[in-house]
């Protein structure tokens, strides 16, 4: 097993694309990320493409070839995968791609993620990302996917004694990092006051709880270590990229106040690293909704169970903290095309090692940490990246 | 929803049909073919036992959904709950009969029988578990064995006994 | 005969609505309306249920009441004007839902507000043959009148379901006859949302007629008066058609209290004589005299000759609510919502 480097990044706006189609949007992520890389396609070994749900927002399956063929590239017959696991889509591709390299059978991938939620009603929208729950078992019987994490919600209060507030806060700093970003599908600041008193979703939940429906996609170009030198002045390692799954319902897990797909996936990522939580700098989390980033917070092992509330709202995870979280605005301010989170996610962190974020700019950064989620957590994804040098 | 897939699943939708592992006694809904409690899975293999839940419980989290799941748009604002039988399973369900706000972490409740969702005007009709209060004095027999309907037992006779 | 009720269970909706609350959206006195009828409230179901769901809770009820397998349930009829499918029968989803099947006959009745009755009957019949064990007999609607039409402040849902056996049997059947015209006092044309009547029509001619003809009968048959009898149940489309019915036969109001439910939860047409029969059984002590009188639009009449065993006294109802608690309780609701819950606002589409 060879050791991985990221050697070039693209991300497209997020947001309600009206004009762009699916094969616009992937294309444009992947071509900047070739750039980025300055890797020629004719260097380039294959494809990973992370998405949910094509079949059911498009009509059209069978997309990662499409998306090569519409980049030119289908007469250079390269391996095109797509990879799903619901809001996870993106980060399990990732972690095909890395495996592919590390295993040395492939040089220079893409692993690209992208989704197009906005070309359906929002109510067909709502339907299809329910779908990665279980359907025969919750979501038959009423349950949405924001319901189900009300449930947790709810549960997390009772148990810990978490507040509305407490949930109220990660929205209202998620706006705040996302205002800074020029990629964010929302770039308004929140308060405190409109989160709570924005419409019921799924109580405790509000509208404002909840990431939007987004388009978007992102790109990274991965290729072995060893050679990253000749394609970037700051290559990123991936030092470690564990994938974890869990019980598909809710009414299954061993604690509903705890995602152990997130727990093990963080496991076995430090361990592999050999480092600690202690030691990141900077995370994106699966902020899907505010209570999905508390309980991120726990599960990643940077807070206590139960704790999340009072700490994140103590303001320690904002710009200027030992660990900032989110800041790209995460899935609520920068937006969630389910299958593209993920990958931007690491072009996010990425930029942030490389010290190309800008306004958003964590100082100081080495060890960065993504997080990403499928369903209400049947899987969870954990990436570490480092600087190489 | 297709007439099969939801067809296949009416003795646990509506008879509430679960599974009991024989060898640690965890039991299960919807029913396991292996038990997931058990260290060695593989034993319990081919021997997990129909155990039919009785449908009581208590509410173990709930929430009031405003953004209705697909055909439920005419019952918002509702809560979805999840409860814990006195059998062991969580199930997840709506409780009915009740309004929003006297939905406690709890409250208990029973299974009842509910219109889940139609197929259209033209369409099949899909039933299934809801959950509603208890009352005090709603004392049941416990759960029993087998599994309903006992679709594998030998056919019961229609009565043929003498006057 | 040997056959009789070994086991009851009854559910009505949880929401009310009342007769001033539909009048006042018509422009009609509805105070006044709901005093000529003698209905106070009518039971409106809830967008989740039907004649089906109401059908199984009020079967589960009896069947854990008298502790009975329900695999030893031999037949199983669903009475009702308001079955969710025209084809397709009710009985077998009930059947599957308190796990009868798949050793039964089963199907589904229609005889207006009589579907019920005419269930019992064929069940007595089944069980005193010794064709089967028990027999299910369940009466429930979920009918609906026209928008602004008489009918729509008394039309209500609920349903009662009777187990009937020869063991442990808490009500006997002493006789039960009928008495049947070709007489279209109320009907449904196959399509139609809403029923039609003929307004004065279903008095004299139709409910009255019958109901006192086949009472006659069977006071004839059995060789009764109405002192007889502790208690008397009848079809009550309103609170007072059956008032009436009871004083032209010559019983008292202490003999009809029980059985008159209609006033507090409307008609719930195939189920209201055997909601009526299910409030007296409640109340009823060891060697009580019943006579149960069904209507049905058509028409015709079923009378049953019953009587209250010793086992009653150890029947365990527990389980289960009184129907003095549907006829008490309740959650009024405006007419909007009420229009909503009964499909009657147009929702667009095809």
């Amino acid at each position: 097993m060879r050791e991985v480097a990221v050697l070039g990044v693209g991300q497209t706006k997020f947001g309600e694309l009206w004009d762009r189609s699916f094969r616009e949007i992937g294309i444009e992520a992947g071509l900047q990320a070739l750039v980025d890389a300055k890797l020629g396609s004719g260097d380039l070994g294959g494809l990973f493409l992370g998405n949910m749900a094509s079949g059911t927002l498009l009509d059209q399956e069978h997309i990662a070839p499409l998306i090569l063929d519409y980049a030119g590239l289908a007469g250079r017959h390269l391996p095109a995968v797509r990879v799903e696991g619901g809001g996870a889509s993106g980060s399990l591709a990732l972690h095909q791609g890395f495996l592919a390299v590390a295993s040395g059978c492939y040089d220079f991938v893409v692993v690209g993620g992208a989704e197009k939620m906005t070309d359906v009603l929002d109510t067909t929208a709502n339907e299809i990302i329910s779908s990665t729950a279980d359907h025969e078992w919750e979501v038959v019987f009423g349950a949405t996917l924001p319901a189900l994490w009300g449930l947790i919600a709810r549960r997390h209060m009772h148990e810990f004694g978490t507040t509305r507030e407490q949930l109220a806060r990660v929205a209202v700093q998620m706006h705040e990092n996302g205002s800074k970003n020029p990629l964010a599908h929302y770039r308004n600041k929140l308060t405190l006051e409109q989160v709570i008193g924005a419409g019921e979703v799924a109580e405790p939940l509000g509208v404002l709880d909840c990431a939007p429906l987004s388009d978007g996609a992102a790109a990274v170009v991965l290729g072995p270590l060893e050679v990253a030198r000749k394609y970037t002045d700051t290559p990123i390692r991936i030092a470690a990229s564990e994938v974890a799954c869990d019980t598909m319902a809710v009414q299954h897990r061993a604690s509903v106040t705890t995602l152990a797909s997130t727990v093990v996936a963080a496991r076995r990522a430090f361990q592999r690293a050999r480092r600690a939580p202690g030691d990141v700098r900077v995370a994106e989390v699966h902020d899907a909704y505010t209570i999905s980033a508390l309980l991120a917070l726990e599960d990643l092992g940077f807070v206590e169970k139960g704790q999340a509330g009072p700490e994140f709202a103590s303001g320690r995870f904002a710009a200027g903290g030992s660990l900032v979280v989110n800041p790209s605005g995460g899935l609520k301010a920068q937006g969630r095309p389910f299958g593209a989170v993920g990958v931007a996610q690491v072009v996010e962190l990425v930029r942030q090692l490389r010290g190309e974020a800008k306004e958003r700019q964590v100082s100081g950064a080495t060890l960065a940490l993504a997080h990403d989620v499928g369903g209400t957590g049947a899987t969870s994804a954990v990436h570490l990246l480092e600087r190489a040098d | 929803m297709s007439i099969a897939r939801f067809w296949r699943e009416t003795p646990r939708r509506y008879n509430l049909g679960g599974s009991k592992c024989p060898l640690c006694g965890t039991v299960y809904f919807p029913p396991r073919p292996v038990c997931p409690t058990c260290p060695q899975h593989r034993r319990s293999l081919e021997k997990m036992v129909p155990f039919q839940l009785s449908g009581d419980g208590t509410v173990f989290s709930f929430t009031v959904v405003h953004d209705a799941a697909e055909g439920f748009e005419m019952q918002v604002p509702y809560v979805m709950a999840l409860v814990k039988t006195v059998e062991g399973p969580i199930l997840t369900g709506q409780v009915v009969d009740v309004e929003p706000g006297e939905v406690a972490i709890g409250l208990k409740v029973r299974a009842t029988f509910r219109k889940l969702r139609e197929e259209g005007k033209a369409g099949v009709i899909h039933y299934g578990y809801k959950f509603t209060p208890s009352l005090e004095t709603d004392v049941r027999p416990p759960a029993r064995g087998p599994a309903v309907p006992v679709e594998t037992a030998a056919p019961t006779s229609t009565d043929r006994a003498s006057a | 005969m040997d056959a009789g009720i070994v086991s009851y269970g009854a559910y009505v909706p949880r929401y009310r609505i009342t007769p001033t609350e539909i009048g006042r959206v018509w422009g009609i006195d509805g105070k006044g309306m709901g005093l000529g009828l003698n209905v106070v409230r009518k039971s409106v179901p809830a967008p989740d249920e039907d004649t089906i769901t109401i059908s199984t809770e009020a079967l589960r009820v009896a069947l854990i009441r008298g502790a009975i397998d329900p695999q030893q349930i031999g037949a199983l009829y669903v009475g009702s004007e308001s079955h969710p499918y025209a084809v397709k029968p009710s009985a077998t989803v009930v059947a599957q839902a308190v796990g009868a099947t798949p050793n039964l006959t089963a199907a589904d009745f229609e005889f207006a507000c009589k579907a019920g009755t005419a269930a019992i009957q064929t069940c007595l019949g089944m069980v005193g043959s010794h064709m089967i064990r028990y027999g299910v007999a369940i009466g429930t609607d979920t009918s609906q009148g026209a928008p602004g039409d008489a009918l729509e402040y008394s039309a209500s849902a609920g349903g009662a379901a009777f187990v009937i056996g020869r063991e442990n049997v808490i009500l006997r059947v002493h006789r039960t006859l009928s008495y049947t015209t070709d007489t279209p006092d109320f009907w449904r044309r196959e399509g139609q949302r809403y029923p039609s009547h003929g307004g004065r029509f279903t008095g004299e001619p139709a409910y009255f007629r019958h109901v006192t003809e086949c009472a006659q009968r069977m006071f004839e048959a059995v060789g009764s008066t109405p002192k007889e009898y502790q208690h008397v149940v009848f079809h009550q489309p309103n609170g007072k058609f059956p008032q009436r019915a009871g004083k032209q036969l010559g019983f008292t109001e202490a003999q009809m209290r029980y059985g008159l439910v209609t006033p507090f939860i409307g008609n719930t047409y195939s189920g209201a004589a055997l909601l009526g029969l299910a409030n007296v059984l409640d109340h009823a002590q060891p060697g009580e005299r019943v006579l149960m009188v069904g209507y049905g639009s058509g028409a015709g009449s079923d009378a049953f000759d019953l009587e209250t065993t010793d086992a009653i006294a150890s029947y365990d109802r527990s389980y289960g609510r009184p129907i003095q608690e549907y006829l008490d309780g309740g959650v009024e609701i405006p007419y909007a919502v009420y229009a909503k819950f009964r499909g009657k606002i147009h929702m667009g589409g095809s």
